[in-house]
């Protein structure tokens, strides 16, 4: 039973995508979407089943499929692990999953390619939950590996354009880098344990007399970089905002909600190996914290709006490390979920504006589309709450609670965490007021065209929405349900930050009159003074390093691409020409010899018998006299 | 050492043998050095009677039947017929140019010097000759060595000689046929 | 009737046959026609045919006439299909003469 339960999970995703792929063109546009939407529908009442299932119980559901691999002592199954952990992924991956399928139906409807967008959907879908329920690492690495095709195949889904195509490879190649980092690390503790797998190599640690620790902290710092590859931390994060030449539907799904979340997962998975390598620990914490604040400030002063919610996104996948360095993985699962729910609604609502106005992006071209889409304007208002830390919204519980055990741990890190929330706040206000408020500023033509998007839109908006304002419920201050249901899977005694005192009090009235702050600055620079960031030549100054982004990419260019493309430069013009010449300078030597060595072939018969027995008479005479 | 033959004291064996061999070198000379082929040929003949008759005096009778069959009758025969199909004569042989009968005298001496040197060199043949008397080349015996010990061979042999007789009719049919 | 050989010596069949040898190899360089260096090879083929016999009697064994025998097959068979090819080159080329033949220039 729960092993059927569990192949419908894993496999009616890639039935979709098989049938969307073979059949998807002849089945037309709208059937094609229907069936990428149910697939993943019926993923995700699977997935409620077995969460209930979970719930009730209290147990993990081991499966093993079959053996896969077995190397001397090194055995790994094709097996899926559903605890506690992996099953509430699957609830919002595939539960945003189906919400952004039907979305994308509509939004979609338009491409000439809409089976094959399903298609790409549906594959990303399966290998999200292969990553999430694989129960060990190697399962988690094709699923891994999955994901990040799937991401390369929908940033650069319209390849017609060149920079989307580069984008992708950026996105792909980055990502390498980052897998480069989990195989090692999966290496090392495959050598150091002779086992991938999950459970047992929990009893392994626990078990372990004398155990390596630096070779297990390399190991976890290996892993770590796997994480920051698929999750966009420093230094590997410059994929993901131009991942967002992908269709707004992917990076909704792929690059807000679910993909970009693997490495927290990931960690959170292998939470015992983490917790020995206190270093890598620390590692963790700070590179979080520098992205947190790094992303934000870039994110101040772009003007496209998906670029905006990208770095925002990686701006909150830094704050969700920052936790993961205290070895406070529930809140950052909180936080992964509560983030789910407000960055998707989020971003299918900026897709929502960007198929209102057929294409643009800038906000500058923007403005005043309350009216004229009401529901977009209040689900992503609700969402902006929710992020910025306003009370009572979904953020504000689990971003709290990051701050709050930043607090316990280290004082710089929970200042730098807190000035990023407030940027947060400040530019998704700037984002809401460039867009919504004030006098459109784009075409004629567009104003004319103007309108609130179909149902199929804005349904999952609301969804979204009401989940972004109630998603704070299921982890509570001092009563969190998310806690107790996660405890099984982590070693050390978690609750101690949960006594509310004085202290977590002043902390709480801190970050909401930071995130108020920053909303009323927004307000006041943006709505009072009516200010539009200026266009492109005019920016100088600080917000000028910010608007290009600290120039990490020029630096990235100049440090690793330029070097190894003049390298390869320097191999074509001097290694490959010297080669060529020794190479043809030996073929033109065998053709010399061997046209000088044709002139010996005279045909002359008479000449071939006397040189014969000249020949003869040598051999002969060799054998017989010359001893 | 070369036995030089004492020929006052010289027994029939010995005269026959020298007689024989005088003629078998002297008319293996003529037929390279007749300049008609026929002659060539003919002077042939008379070489083979005469290693013929040197099987004979080795007492090999049936090998001596055998080459009179098979190279006098056969072979020769073979000869005189393409020689006349080609209607070749002393006219229509080729020129040779001097550089070339120099070159087969030299090669000639040299091949002639070396084999010689490796016979005188090597062990010399002392005391009798083994005599077992013992019946070893009769027909008899030589058909039921060749039936018995090299049956196999021996048939390989006809088939060589099918195979032989199927090619030259092939070879010599006249290509016209084809096309 | 005691060994031939007692009265001829092996050494003089020895002699015999390499003087008849280098009588073909000589043909063979000093002739250009084609019929003329099959002869000689002939020569050369019965050199050695005339040695394995004397050795045959020398060592009182039948092995080497069988041998002479199978060589006598075999040059048959050769000079059949040599003299085959001989009459097609000559229809060909209208020339026995090997120097005509220059197909084996590089």
């Amino acid at each position: 039973m729960d092993t059927n339960l569990a192949l419908i999970l894993v496999l009616t995703p890639l039935l979709g995508f098989l049938v969307n792929v073979f059949f998807g063109k002849s089945l037309g546009k709208t059937v094609s979407g229907a069936i990428g939407t149910i697939a993943v529908a019926i993923s995700f009442v699977v997935s409620v089943l077995l969460f209930n299932q979970i719930t009730s119980t209290g147990k993990g559901i081991e499966v093993t499929l079959f053996d896969w691999i077995q190397i001397s002592n090194l055995k790994i199954n094709l097996g899926f692990l559903l605890d506690q952990l992996s099953v509430l992924w699957l609830l919002f991956v595939t539960g945003i999953g189906s919400l952004i399928h039907l979305y994308s139906i509509s939004y979609m409807h338009d491409d000439e390619n809409m089976h094959k967008f399903f298609a790409y959907l549906n594959l990303f879908v399966f290998f999200m939950i292969t990553l999430v329920i694989g129960s060990n690492l190697l399962v988690l690495f094709i699923g891994w590996e999955g994901v990040g095709l799937c991401s390369y195949l929908l940033i650069g889904f319209w390849h017609k354009n060149q920079d989307y195509n580069d984008a992708a490879k950026k996105a792909f190649i980055m990502n390498r880098i980052g897998d480069l980092g989990l195989l090692i690390g999966m290496f090392i503790i495959g050598s150091m344990f002779s086992t991938l797998d999950y459970a047992t190599l929990k009893t392994a640690i626990a078990g372990a007399s004398n155990l390596n620790l630096p070779l297990l902290s390399l190991a976890a710092l290996c892993l770590f970089i796997g994480a920051c590859g698929k999750s966009a931390q420093i230094p590997l994060y410059t994929w993901l905002p131009d991942a967002m030449a992908g269709p707004t539907p992917v990076s909704a799904l792929i690059h807000a909600a679910t993909m970009v979340t693997a490495g927290i997962f990931m960690v959170t998975r292998l939470n015992f190996v983490f917790d020995l390598a206190t270093d890598v620990q620390s590692v963790i914490a700070i590179i979080g914290a520098i992205t947190s604040l790094v992303a934000a400030t870039i994110g101040l002063v772009q003007t496209d709006i998906k670029k905006v919610l990208a770095y925002s996104t990686v701006s909150q996948l830094g704050l969700m490390f920052l936790a993961l360095g205290f070895g406070a993985y529930e809140v950052a699962v909180f936080h992964v979920i509560t983030h789910a729910f407000f960055k998707a609604c989020l971003f299918l609502g900026s897709g929502s504006v960007i198929h209102g106005l057929h294409g643009e992006q800038d906000m500058r071209n923007m403005g005043g589309l309350r009216k004229a889409m009401p529901i977009t304007f209040w689900t992503m208002l609700i969402s902006s709450l929710a992020i910025s830390g306003v009370p009572f919204f979904s953020g504000f519980f689990s971003k709290d609670e990051i701050l709050l055990t930043a607090f316990h741990h280290s004082i710089p890190l929970y200042v730098v965490g807190s000035i990023a929330s407030i940027m947060t706040a400040f530019y998704m206000f700037r984002l809401m007021f460039l867009t919504f408020f004030k006098e459109f500023r784009g075409t004629e033509e567009q104003k004319h065209h103007l309108h609130e998007s179909g149902s199929l839109i804005t349904i999952p908006l609301i969804i979204l929405a009401i989940l972004a304002t109630f998603g704070g419920l299921i982890s509570l201050p001092g009563n969190s349900w998310l806690n107790e249901y996660l405890a099984p899977l982590f070693t050390k005694v978690a609750g101690e930050e949960h006594h509310l005192g004085t202290t977590e009090y002043t902390l709480m009235g801190v970050a909401v009159l930071g995130g108020l702050l920053g909303i009323l600055i927004a307000y006041v620079k943006y709505f009072k003074q009516d200010n539009v960031p200026e266009s492109n030549e005019n920016i100088t100054g600080l917000s000028k390093v910010l608007y290009n982004k600290y120039y990490v990419d020029e630096i990235y260019d100049a440090v690793f691409v330029a070097p190894v493309n003049s390298l390869s430069k320097f191999f074509r013009d001097y290694i490959e020409t010297g080669l060529s010449a020794a190479v043809f300078g030996l073929g033109k030597i065998a053709n010399e010899i061997a046209f000088q060595g044709k002139k010996l072939q005279t045909g002359s018969i008479g000449l071939y018998l006397f040189v014969f027995v000249l020949g003869l008479c040598a051999i002969v005479s060799y054998i017989f006299l010359a001893q | 050492m070369i036995h030089i033959p004492d020929f006052a004291h010289a027994t029939t064996v010995q005269v026959i043998f020298c007689f024989l061999a005088f003629i078998t070198v002297i008319t293996a000379f003529l037929t390279i050095f007749s300049r008609n082929p026929i002659h060539s040929a003919i002077y042939l003949v008379i070489c083979f009677f005469s290693i013929a008759g040197h099987y004979l005096l080795l007492n090999s009778q049936f090998l001596a039947v055998v080459h009179i069959i098979v190279y006098s009758g056969a072979i020769m025969i073979l000869f005189l017929f393409t020689i006349m199909l080609m209607n070749l004569n002393e006219q229509r042989e080729v020129h040779r140019p001097r550089i070339t009968r120099l070159g087969a005298i030299v090669s000639f001496c040299l091949i002639l010097i070396v084999l010689i040197t490796i016979f005188i060199n090597s062990k010399p043949i002392v005391g009798e000759y083994d005599s077992t008397g013992e019946d070893f080349q009769s027909i008899k015996v030589l058909g039921k060595i060749l039936l018995d010990e090299y049956m196999v061979p021996f048939e390989f042999a006809s088939v060589l000689l099918l195979v032989a007789m199927i090619g030259t009719v092939l070879l010599s049919k006249k290509e016209k046929l084809n096309k | 009737m005691g060994n031939i050989l007692n009265q001829i010596g092996i050494e003089n069949y020895i002699f015999l046959s390499v003087v008849l040898f280098c009588i073909g190899i000589f043909g063979v360089l000093y002739r250009r026609n084609a019929i003329i260096v099959f002869m000689s090879i002939e020569i050369m083929l019965n050199a050695v045919n005339l040695l394995f016999v004397a050795f045959s009697t020398y060592h009182q064994d039948a092995q080497g006439q069988v041998f002479v025998f199978f060589s006598m097959a075999v040059a048959a068979a050769e000079v059949a299909v040599g003299l085959a090819i001989l009459v097609s080159i000559f229809r060909n080329i209208g020339s026995i003469s090997i120097d005509n033949l220059k197909n084996l220039k590089g």
